[in-house]
């Protein structure tokens, strides 16, 4: 005969009780094994690099992945060290990032933001992507920045201009080295006004998009400050390719300055079609006709081939700079690939290294530690002088660069000259500026 | 008054290349009744036929210039060009000046041979196939065709100049008593459009005034009466698509210095010279042309301030608002035979 007391009821509620006694310190404790996403457990840690490899940035996007490379190969005590050696901070030591070896994985954001949202979500659930970081466009930026904020992971933004990224859609958990459509104009205005004038008039042509829409308000009001007056503002679609329907009332229209508020193919060919009409032959109220193109890329220079000379704007960062910083990392990326890096491949350079060095000093791979290490710190050796990262919206700033197309280029890659390096104090603005103004940091998330 | 001129002068070079490009696709649907998706590749390919000729006549050896430093602070290595080194600086210079006119030459064995292999390896086997066979093949074709151009060339576009005498623009306002600069157009542009002209104008003469164009044209008329004759039409036909491919890559080729080349160029023109056969009426010759240059002022005029403001957007739909209008209105097109699309 049995004695057993065990009945069905009475195993349900054992089972019940063991379950919920088991579950209670995961539950309660924050120092559980997962206590954030993709908590890297082995000898290693996985980085996720969302860049174009197909579509019209696929160049940019090729060149942001060689720096991330040579990054990791930094990180992981290879090559020179390049701008680890000249960075202010002193914990990367070439062992990866807190003893763990730095591995990644790309994704190809074809410069859509769907694409970008699916790639960024797949190296996160699928590859253990611990952070993301990435992309040529801020509409993509922006997106994927979202998406990093919902998962609990860290987003270090690659090339994004709009004000936006870290203006009304800024997000704790997104971080940008890059600067915007503000710094642009705030750069620019000076030179502008020393270069032709108070007197002048400007006709805008802009990319009908949010960056676009960004930069024209930034450098319509820094321009209309020192008194230009704004002739007209016309939005262009993304997707046009000729520009001459909208280049050709420029000169009736009493306008003396076009301004190009233009990226990639567009501004290559609105550039093109502008000097193709002789704007800059033509004299109007007097002057010369001039050009302006806010946002300059060296890759998309050489699309415009010719045109660019003598065309002024304003860029994150350029291979000729002379700082220790520079001259390191042109070194690196130079004998490893052949030619200069570009400002896309710079700033994402940079992102990895602070990222890396924001986990060190926490001594956390948590993305809210990693947040606090972040926010607020202040560095140098990076190739843009002092940097602050702000952590009222997660903004770098740092020195602004205007150029102007060379006249005289001796090689492929020396298209720009650096005219002026606009220092950080003049192209920082209140957190609270309206251009920025809608939305909030929120809480820093570390997902799981 | 000047600003329509103005936008008249502008729909003109758009038009011709929707014309141009339009041509060709209603040749080859009106020939061998295939709806041809990877055209738009053809003048994309036509483009860098200019490209890679500049890059031949630019083609060059280093030499290192002791005096100078690269990037890296090594001796720089100055690129000379082995046409400047063989013909003097200056006869060189002119050459590689005169890339893209010369480049129409280089590019129309290249263009023909194309077509020719394009119909007999892949297209031909699809003439009894649906129409929606017919676009998902050429569809794929054409994405394999700028995947190609990119994985060359890369993404960037490529500035293609014109030679130096055709840069810059003719004030037309002066012209016609306007003031200084109210209407301005590039010379490159007029060349353009004079080109399309002339192309247009010699493939309707080789239609109109040779014997194989007269065969061809009755084929297109009735193709079972012609074989029954005893002539190959299907020859014919063949050579027929490997013009409109030379069409195609003509008015690439010259486009080249009007936005700089890149891959995905041929894509961006493609839909809209869809749109322009089927309002030219599908199969109609001259309905293709005038609908190009139609379409393209319509562009031109739909970009205008003036009309934006009173309805935004337009520009980027009045195209299609125009294809719906004479779709429903007209299914044959402008100029389309009675009978096609009106079942």
């Amino acid at each position: 005969m049995s004695n057993s007391k065990f009945t069905r009821r009475g195993l349900l509620k054992t089972s019940t009780l063991a379950g919920a006694g088991l579950a209670l310190p995961t539950i309660f404790t924050g120092a559980s094994a997962h206590a954030f996403t993709n908590d890297p457990t082995g000898g290693s840690v996985t980085l996720g690099f969302n860049v174009p490899q197909t579509g019209p940035y696929a160049d940019e996007g090729a060149d942001e992945l060689r720096a991330y490379e040579l990054a990791v190969e930094h990180l992981n005590g290879g090559g020179d060290g390049g701008m680890m050696n000249t960075f202010s901070s002193k914990v990367l030591d070439g062992t990866g990032i807190l003893g763990k070896k730095v591995e990644y994985v790309t994704g190809d954001t074809q410069t859509k933001s769907d694409a970008a949202r699916a790639s960024a979500k797949s190296m996160i659930e699928k590859d253990g992507a611990i952070m993301i970081t990435g992309g040529s466009s801020s509409g993509v930026a922006i997106a994927v920045q979202g998406l990093c904020q919902e998962a609990g992971v860290i987003f270090m933004a690659g090339l994004t201009h709009s004000n936006d990224t870290t203006g009304k859609d800024k997000k704790a958990n997104g971080f940008r080295h890059f600067f915007n459509g503000y710094m642009s104009g705030a750069a620019l205005a000076p030179v502008l006004e020393s270069l032709y004038g108070k007197d002048r008039n400007a006709y805008h042509l802009t990319a009908d998009y949010t960056w676009g829409w960004t930069q024209e308000e930034s450098i319509k009001a820094s321009t209309e400050a020192l008194g230009w007056n704004t002739v007209n503002a016309v939005r262009t679609p993304l997707a046009a390719t000729d520009f001459s329907s909208y280049i050709a009332p420029v000169l009736n229209s009493g306008a003396d300055v076009l301004v190009l508020n233009h990226y990639g193919g567009n501004m290559v060919n609105s550039l093109t079609n502008a000097v193709q009409f002789g704007l800059r032959d033509k004299q109007v109220n007097g002057k010369n006709f001039e050009i302006v193109v806010p946002l300059y890329s060296r890759l998309m220079a050489k699309g415009a081939g010719e045109n660019v000379k003598g065309i002024h704007g304003s860029t994150n960062w350029h291979w000729s700079l002379q700082d220790e910083g520079s001259k390191a990392f042109v070194k690196s990326f130079g004998t490893k690939y052949g030619f200069p890096p570009s400002q896309a491949a710079h700033t994402v350079y940079c992102q990895t290294l602070l990222y890396a060095d924001a986990v060190s000093r926490a001594g956390s791979f948590a993305p809210c530690a990693v947040v606090e290490a972040l926010e607020g710190f202040e560095f140098d050796g990076l190739g843009n002088g002092s940097t602050l990262y702000r952590a009222e919206d997660h903004q770098c700033f740092k020195d602004v660069l205007v150029v102007r197309g060379k006249e005289n280029p001796t090689s492929e890659f020396d298209l720009l000259e650096v005219v002026e390096v606009t220092p950080a104090a003049q192209v920082t603005y209140p957190a609270d500026h309206p251009m920025f103004a809608g939305g909030s940091l929120g809480s820093c998330n570390n997902g799981a | 008054m000047d600003a329509i001129l103005l936008q008249i002068l502008n729909g003109l070079d758009k038009g011709s290349a929707y014309a141009l490009i339009a041509l060709g696709l209603t040749l080859i649907f009106g020939t061998l009744g295939v709806v041809n998706f990877a055209h738009g590749a053809l003048f994309m390919i036509g483009a860098f036929c200019a490209v890679t000729l500049s890059k031949i006549l630019n083609a060059s050896y280093e030499v290192i210039d002791e005096t100078k430093t690269d990037f890296l602070g090594n001796p720089l290595k100055v690129k000379l060009t082995y046409v400047e080194s063989w013909f003097g600086p200056e006869t060189g210079a002119a050459i590689i000046d005169w890339t893209v006119p010369l480049a129409i030459l280089f590019s129309i064995p290249i263009m023909i041979a194309i077509g020719f292999i394009m119909e007999r390896g892949l297209i031909k086997h699809f003439y009894k196939r649906p129409h929606a066979d017919q676009i998902l093949v050429t569809f794929g074709l054409a994405i394999v065709l700028q995947e190609l151009i990119k994985a060359f060339y890369g993404a960037n576009p490529i500035p293609t100049g014109a030679p130096a005498v055709f840069r810059g623009s003719f004030d037309f306002g002066v012209l016609l008593g306007y003031e200084a600069n109210a209407i301005i157009y590039p010379y490159w542009r007029m060349v353009y459009f004079a080109f399309s002209a002339l192309i247009i104008g010699g493939v309707f003469a080789f239609l109109q005034f040779t014997t194989f164009g007269m065969v061809v044209r009755a084929g297109m008329a009735d193709r079972e009466t012609v074989e029954l004759l005893g002539i190959n039409i299907d020859r014919r036909f063949t050579i027929m698509f490997g013009v409109a491919a030379a069409v195609a890559g003509l008015a690439g080729v010259m486009y080249a210095p009007i936005n700089s080349p890149n891959y995905h160029m041929g894509m961006d023109f493609l839909v809209l010279s869809f749109v322009v056969v089927v309002v030219g009426g599908m199969g109609s010759l001259p309905g293709a042309v005038l609908a190009g240059f139609l379409l393209g002022i319509l562009e031109s005029f739909a970009s205008m301030n003036e009309v934006k403001n009173i309805f935004p957007g337009i520009d980027q739909i009045i195209i299609y608002l125009v294809a719906i209008i004479i779709i429903l209105t007209r299914p044959r097109g402008l100029m389309g035979r009675k009978g096609v699309m009106e079942d």
